[in-house]
């Protein structure tokens, strides 16, 4: 994988994220991991690639009244303490189990954005 | 709780008293905790999780789920950053080479969503996701 690929993923990932709400994070992994990071050091890299862009969805949404403040904040405080367990969970899992349970991961999302899909039509 | 207007429709209970609302918000709660998990575990933003669930068990329609999970992201990944950094396994300079690329994605990914047939591009999608799996499990 090359620098330019990794670009080149980096601004799908953000239009896959605009379109459908997910599809940062679930890129950028595989895209660090192809660069040659571990799967635990492609998962933390991943979360800081995040935060700009959520910041950047959250403005735009914000404009269309669309983010309910007092239940994103209810989550993401909630969510603190749980993503430390998380992350404690992961970095004590070995690499090849980590990576296989990312591909379950890649196929659960891939059938919701099906049924997401479907649901609409 | 007062001060946010945009909260109104919440779970459909600002009418019925406190007894419910305090259930929405231990929904919210639990929500928020299978978030976390989940979010710092695999390195995403855990939207995969927080949007079925608002809709789901909060009645959210799907815009104003995918926007309230956004807000929700930042503090999830936030606290993800902080606990993987003390571990020493965040490495800045290619989170930027990825995340740099994908800020400009996304204003282009919510434009277009209003003018191309989302529907066909979400099977495209899907079927990325299936390829990349089916290799990493073929590793």
């Amino acid at each position: 994988m090359t620098y330019a690929a990794a670009v080149g993923l980096g601004v799908l990932a953000g239009v896959l994220a605009g379109m459908f709400g997910v599809g940062g994070g679930i890129l950028f992994v595989p895209t660090l991991v192809a660069l040659g990071l571990t799967q635990v050091h492609a998962e933390a890299t991943s979360l800081l690639a995040i935060i700009p862009v959520v910041l950047l969805g959250v403005w735009r949404h914000r404009r269309y009244g669309n983010v309910r403040w007092r239940s994103s904040i209810t989550i993401g405080a909630a969510s603190i303490g749980a993503a430390v367990a998380g992350a404690a969970l992961a970095v004590s899992l070995p690499e090849s189990v980590l990576r296989r349970l990312f591909a379950v991961l890649l196929l659960v999302t891939a059938a919701q954005i099906a049924w997401r899909a479907r649901e609409s039509a | 709780m007062p001060g946010f207007p945009s909260d109104l429709p919440d779970e459909g209970v600002t009418t019925q008293g406190n007894h419910l609302r305090s259930i929405g918000a231990v929904r919210l709660l639990l929500i928020g905790l299978v978030a976390g998990f989940f979010s710092a575990f695999f390195g995403v933003g855990g939207g995969v999780v927080i949007v079925p669930l608002l809709m789901l068990v909060g009645g959210y329609e799907l815009r104003s789920a995918t926007a309230t999970s956004l807000g929700a992201i930042a503090i999830t990944a936030t606290a993800g950053v902080v606990v993987y950094a003390f571990h020493g396994d965040v490495q800045p300079v290619y989170a930027a080479l990825v995340g740099v690329p994908a800020t400009a994605g996304v204003i282009a990914g919510t434009a277009l969503q209003q003018r191309l047939p989302v529907r066909t591009l979400s099977f495209l999608f899907a079927a990325l996701l299936v390829g990349i799996a089916i290799r990493m499990l073929a590793e």
